[in-house]
């Protein structure tokens, strides 16, 4: 009971933010949307029980990506954006494309017995499940993934590096 | 009806926790202005109620009644947001830190925790993650710093609050990792399981037995780069920033970033405490009061208590007797020092922790 009034609140909340920040016309504010949005995101996570991933969820994505987002707002110093009339591509487009997602969507969760509910997998969320995940089953994608990060910073580095 | 029960439970367990934290907050400034009045060879606060013991409420009631001043070239509703983020944020840490085992009242048990909840069988739930949860807050209260400077439009405000979140951000890489050890010796994120592997005698505390002492140093250091304390307290710089990223800030505004950032020192004092230095534990293990009487029960609390005056202590000592660092120096002290610091401690330990559990 709790847990479904919960849900709807910050369900509301994360949809409502994603809203704002498209219809925002200041970049910091539709960044601080998008905060908004990583937060109820991380509360819907901890409403499933995956409390690791909605702690992590807070840490890096609200705390660590978006304060650069807002770092670099702020250090550009960005004024209002300009309302353009967008593309005709996506005019013409959009709409369909939405309307089929959302059709999809429908399709799948209605063909099958809501009320049955949906089996979790057995490692999930949890900091133990999530652990073993990382350093067990899927070990060498995730060591060659953070090489590939490593490689990423060495070539910002090189990049930014200022000729002597 | 149940639920209804839980939530009033709750509610009084927060209202209660969050006006001893506020009136903690208050008397800090007033030990703060008193110590620091002595290591200066004067007198700090003497007029308002006997040794300046009123001094507190007087400055509340001032804070309160002052005309709150709205400079015309601000973006409203960021301006008025962000000391309100940053008080509640540094409010919202609160609900995880277990200050004691459960206090004996009415005759039942009650957790010393806001999220603590009695199981069945005498133990308490206690959130799995509550290290994470401080953690996540803390790195969330760059905003209110962040967006003050940002929307007050004025250059030292924007200067200021540059400068914390650099500074918030780098730091908090090292004081992430420099809690990794700890983790590591407990097993667990959850706070109180933390605490009870370090109970039995300050020689099982963390910063004795587990030899986390380099572990603890850099928590220390980066505690107070997060806290925007001297010799770290560059996003307030007076000589450079008039006053930072509160310049534009008076009133009750200006008091609600004051009492963030008490109570920040207070959330890391009380990390400290519950990792390193074993929580509510007493030093010898004769000094455990009895769980199942009032005043046995609230002896862990003393303990605890105890512990966080010494880190606030500490905080005013060093506020009084160090000067601010320069801000390359901050950087290159944060990146090149305490970083590769906390990942060496982070290998030593693994390393000391695979030797000894081999058989």
């Amino acid at each position: 009971m709790v847990h479904h009034i919960l849900f709807l609140v910050f369900a509301a909340i994360c949809v409502g933010g994603a809203l704002n920040l498209l219809l925002q016309k200041h970049p910091i504010h539709s960044a601080l949307s998008l905060i908004v949005v990583m937060g109820s995101l991380a509360l819907l996570y901890l409403l499933l029980g995956a409390e690791f991933v909605a702690a992590i969820q807070v840490i890096v994505y609200a705390g660590a990506i978006m304060v650069l987002f807002v770092f670099v707002i702020m250090l550009l110093n960005a004024g209002e954006e300009e309302q353009t009339d967008g593309s005709k591509l996506a005019m013409v487009l959009g709409a369909p494309i939405v309307a089929a997602l959302i059709g999809m969507v429908l399709f799948t969760l209605l063909r099958r017995n809501v009320n049955a509910g949906i089996e979790l997998g057995k490692f999930f969320g949890t900091t133990s499940g999530v652990a073993k995940l990382l350093f067990r089953d899927f070990l060498l994608p995730f060591e060659v993934t953070s090489v590939l990060v490593l490689i990423a910073i060495m070539g910002a580095v090189v990049l930014a590096r200022r000729e002597h | 009806m149940e639920t209804v029960k839980l939530i009033g439970y709750f509610a009084i367990k927060i209202v209660v926790i969050t006006h001893i934290l506020l009136g903690a907050v208050a008397y800090t400034v007033w030990l703060e202005r008193k110590l620091i009045g002595r290591m200066q060879n004067r007198w700090g606060p003497t007029r308002v109620g006997p040794f300046g013991l009123l001094q507190p409420i007087a400055d509340g009631l001032k804070f309160i009644l002052k005309e709150d001043m709205l400079p015309p070239s601000v973006n409203k509703p960021l301006y008025v947001l962000a000391p309100m983020l940053a008080v509640a944020l540094a409010l919202t840490s609160l609900a995880v830190i277990p200050f004691g085992e459960s206090i004996f009242l009415f005759g039942r048990h009650i957790p010393l925790q806001i999220t603590g909840v009695n199981s069945g069988n005498g133990g308490i739930f206690d959130l799995n993650v509550g290290l994470l949860v401080i953690l996540g807050v803390t790195s969330i209260g760059v905003y209110g710093i962040a967006l003050a400077g940002w929307s007050s439009n004025s250059k030292y405000s924007l200067l200021g609050s540059l400068r914390a979140s650099a500074q918030m951000i780098s730091y908090e890489l090292s004081l992430g990792l420099s809690l990794i050890g700890v983790i590591m010796i407990a097993g667990s994120l959850s706070l109180r399981q933390i605490v009870d592997a370090q109970a039995g005698g300050f020689l099982h505390w963390n910063f004795f037995g587990g030899l986390q002492f380099v572990a603890f140093f850099i928590y220390l250091t980066s505690a107070f780069a997060e806290t925007n304390r001297i010799p770290f307290d560059l996003p307030e710089a007076e000589t450079e920033l008039v006053a930072g990223y509160h310049t534009e800030y008076s009133a009750m505004k200006f008091a609600m970033f004051f009492m963030a950032e008490y109570a920040n020192m207070f959330t890391a004092a009380s990390v400290a405490t519950l990792l390193f230095l074993g929580g509510w534990h007493a030093p010898f293990q004769f000094l455990e009061g009895n769980p199942n009487t009032f005043i046995g029960s609230l002896l862990p609390i003393v303990w605890f208590v105890l512990k966080i005056g010494a880190f606030i202590f500490l905080y005013i000592w060093i506020r009084g007797t160090l000067p601010r660092f320069r801000y390359d120096q901050l950087m290159a002290f944060g990146w090149k020092f305490l970083l590769p610091l906390a990942i060496a401690n982070i290998v030593v330990t693994s390393l000391w922790m695979a030797l000894r559990l081999r058989p």
